[in-house]
């Protein structure tokens, strides 16, 4: 990767938006397909407006395999050659950049709104658009296939269980599925846009809402990147604070789906018993924080709250019943032979499509791809802690079960291991004011996979752009592959096997 | 006729909710769960008659007829079975024919009122449901007719009570092949697992559920009771075989059938809490393995 093309950069780290190279976008293209058959991955691709007529397009190139980040940019006007043809993890990105910037990736094979909102640049549109058409989410033309045996199935946005909306359109024969093809942005509360600006007061508050779900993997990232920008460095009892929220708040979503998981297939032992574990570990994240979802313990500088004396030990006691609880009700479904033939060859995904598509998480390790920021970009305590990678090479729904029972115990481990050492002199570190015309890029492994964060800032310090990439952004298109070929029965199960985000998506 | 054997069907009428009851009970108690009352199913009817019923517009008379005609059929089809040692109201050559198409003509009510509706789910749900009937259908045909092979009679009474404990002493291996069958027929016809999750929210995965999913209010009673009748109906035959106690005494023939429901219900319920339900493909292999061993049962018998 040639110096002139791109800037290397490690997670978190502060660089002048000036040594961000500006390429010709043919080179830019070329950058990023070159880079992504060699094993790159795309973690961000997005535009920022330089003026009325021009959009910088930024991307941010992830190397596993090395830790680094490569960042470059490329300035377009109305149109560009699309890159999804030939690199297909950049399809989903190029929508969202037609559709916010009225950009049009020329030649992109399926070029859809994403979000359903209109452009950012008034009175542009990538898709030809009015101004006053009004815009409805899942109002737009789906793939198709026609035939006398072919039957539509068009799923949500409204569905039976307590879940957020979104919309499936299944292409069958019979039971066979041919094609899903997923419709989202019913969640779309432009939490991006209303970032500019900032940081201020909602900041943080907009963070924790990104992915309910994910509270603390998006309020980690975000603060890592308010905490770089000050050159501001956290008390390790607040890094390794952080961390046991991280890892509690993925072994809560863990242990969830993995309830949800035998409930799909009508297991009820682990159902049954998963969904009270979850409200355990939900229950310890409020211990120390006061709420279960861990609103308002990570803060800017540290964490909101300290973990006292008597709560550590209380902490320390349920967490190991939780953990004897957890490895009863999951090793149930490892031994329950009904329950692994409904997991196995369900829902395969092959490690090439997974890699091709840039997948992250667990999905990812699922294929047996390593992939994990805590090990590849560590940042904050998981510099000095590791977490082993947990990976299962079948792809499958077991595959991705059984990755999610690996990582409980690794987490479980992990956490007590923190708790043991925790570091004395909790001091929340007093900010300063951001450092003006830099760019950070913040990696998180959040439960459900990388969470990155760019941030841009202007010559006011404050921030010019922001971008956030749920792990849901990346995966989405992974469901739809993973049902092709498959039993229309078996979507819910292998939907769950993915539980990916909606609101983190839409934003 | 005999009219003391209206107890059969006033028992069914009364009873059948119960099940189901028992059944959530005992999951209950596997998954560490206090569990819904026993007399929730009969709370559940009465709330659906009480209420209103919506109906899309783009249904027609079938989707009105369906549950009627399904529940009517059900009920219709109680008269022809026997319990605990009283012969059924109706008996005749050839009536266990008869209660297999009442069965069928509810089936198909209901199918037709789903398809009545043009909604995909309950068009799919419609497809499997006639696939697994029809793959049932010859399990529990041959098995009654190596029932009446075994016991020399057409008619369903005399069938059930032409078997006792002496049957089980030299002809065991039939009856338990049977009764293994017509357990896997049960199952599959009343959707349970491991056919059918009658507890899921996913309609995708359905197969029974999905096809009632635009009926509401006194409709859905008239179903919700008719498939704790259908329960009922197929539970009986099979404790007829599994529990044939005739001592003669009535009072005590009823509470042994009745004890053997209760204990059918349990087994029921703990299949449904130690297993998960099959791939809906693999579903076939279980009906013909249960139609194989009707026939097994057949050709043991008639040797």
């Amino acid at each position: 990767m040639s110096k002139l093309q791109s800037l290397q950069i490690y997670n978190c780290e502060v660089s002048e938006l000036s040594k961000i190279p500006v390429i010709p976008i043919s080179d830019f293209r070329d950058w990023i397909i070159k880079a992504a058959q060699s094993g790159c991955r795309i973690s961000a691709l997005f535009g920022k407006p330089l003026d009325k007529n021009r959009v910088r397009l930024f991307a941010v190139l992830a190397n596993d395999e090395a830790g680094t980040l490569f960042l470059s940019s490329a300035d377009v006007e109305e149109s560009y050659p699309s890159l999804t043809a030939e690199c297909p993890q950049a399809h989903w990105f190029e929508r969202e950049i037609a559709e916010q910037w009225a950009i049009t990736p020329v030649g992109h094979p399926w070029l859809k709104p994403i979000r359903f909102h209109s452009s950012c640049r008034k009175g542009q549109d990538a898709f030809g658009r009015k101004p006053e058409d009004k815009i409805i989410p899942g109002i737009t033309n789906f793939f198709q296939l026609t035939g006398e045996e072919i039957h539509e199935v068009a799923v949500g946005p409204v569905h039976a269980g307590i879940i957020e909306p979104g919309h499936f359109r299944f292409q069958c024969n019979g039971e066979d599925v041919f094609n899903l093809e997923i419709s989202l942005g019913y969640q779309h509360r432009g939490i991006e846009v209303a970032l500019i600006g900032g940081p201020n007061k909602r900041t943080i508050h907009y963070m924790e809402t990104a992915a309910g779900d994910t509270t603390i993997g998006h309020a980690a990232a975000y603060c890592q990147i308010f905490e770089a920008l000050c050159d501001c460095n956290v008390s390790a009892r607040a890094q390794s604070l952080r961390a046991i929220a991280l890892e509690l708040e993925r072994l809560a979503n863990h242990t969830g789906d993995l309830g949800a998981l035998a409930g799909d297939v009508g297991y009820l032992p682990t159902a049954s018993f998963c969904g009270r574990i979850r409200g355990d570990f939900l229950n310890m994240t409020a211990l120390i924080c006061g709420n279960r979802f861990g609103r308002g313990l990570i803060c800017p500088g540290g964490t909101g709250f300290d973990l006292e004396e008597k709560h550590l030990t209380e902490l320390k006691g349920r967490l190991a019943k939780a953990a004897k609880d957890i490895t009863v009700a999951v090793n149930l479904l490892w031994s329950t032979p009904s329950v692994v033939a409904r997991f196995e060859e369900t829902g395969t995904l092959t490690q090439k499509t997974c890699a091709d598509l840039g997948l992250v998480g667990v999905i990812a390790r699922a294929c047996g791809i390593d992939r994990d920021c805590r090990f590849n970009f560590p940042s904050g305590i998981y510099q000095f802690a590791q977490v082993p990678v947990s990976t299962w090479h079948t792809g499958d729904v077991f595959a991705r079960a059984y990755v999610r029972w690996l990582e409980i115990q690794k987490s479980l481990a992990f956490i007590n291991n923190q708790m043991e050492t925790l570091p004395q002199r909790h001091a929340a570190v007093p900010l300063d004011t951001l450092s003006p015309e830099k760019i950070v890029v913040s990696l998180v492994e959040g439960w459900r996979g990388e969470i990155c964060h760019v941030a841009l800032t202007g010559s006011d310090g404050r921030f010019s752009h922001y971008k956030i990439v749920d792990p849901s952004f990346h995966n989405w298109m992974g469901l739809s592959m993973a049902l092709r070929d498959q039993q229309i029965s078996d979507f819910p199960l292998c939907n769950k096997s993915f539980n990916l985000s909606y609101c983190g998506h839409d934003l | 006729m005999n009219l003391i054997s209206i107890t059969n069907s006033v028992l069914a009428v009364l009873l059948a909710p119960l099940m189901f009851g028992i059944i959530n009970r005992t999951k209950a108690i596997f998954a560490g769960r206090t569990g819904q009352p026993l007399l929730q199913t009969y709370y559940d009817i009465s709330k659906l008659f009480k209420k209103g019923a919506v109906y899309s517009s783009t249904t027609t008379w079938v989707f009105l007829a369906g549950p009627l005609v399904g529940f009517a059929a059900v009920i219709a089809a109680t008269v022809f079975i026997p319990f605990g040692g009283l012969p059924a109201l109706f008996a005749f050559k050839g009536d266990f024919v008869v209660l297999a198409y009442f069965l069928g003509l509810a089936r198909f009510m209901t199918v037709l009122s789903a398809l009545d509706t043009g909604s995909s789910f309950e068009g799919m749900g419609a497809s499997r449901e006639v696939t697994f009937s029809a793959l049932a259908e010859p399990a529990f045909l041959i098995g009654l007719a190596a029932v009446a092979k075994y016991t020399g009679h057409i008619s369903l009474s005399p069938m059930l009570t032409g078997i006792d404990s002496v049957s089980w002493g030299h002809a065991a291996p039939a009856l338990a092949l049977i009764s293994l069958a017509f357990f896997v027929v049960l199952l599959s016809e009343n959707c349970r697992i491991p056919v059918d999750d009658p507890n899921t929210h996913l309609e995708l995965t359905m197969i029974h559920e999905v096809m009632v999913l635009d009926h509401s209010g006194p409709d859905f009673a008239f179903i919700l009771y008719g498939a704790t009748l259908k329960l009922w109906l197929l539970g009986s035959i099979l404790i007829g075989i599994i529990v044939p106690v005739h001592s003669g005494i009535l009072l005590l023939d009823i509470v042994s059938s009745l004890l053997g429901m209760l204990a059918l219900a349990v087994v029921i319920g703990i299949i449904e809490s130690i297993m998960a339900r099959l791939r809906l493909l693999h579903v076939p292999q279980l009906l013909l393995g249960a139609t194989a061993l009707s026939i097994l049962a057949l050709v043991l018998v008639s040797r």
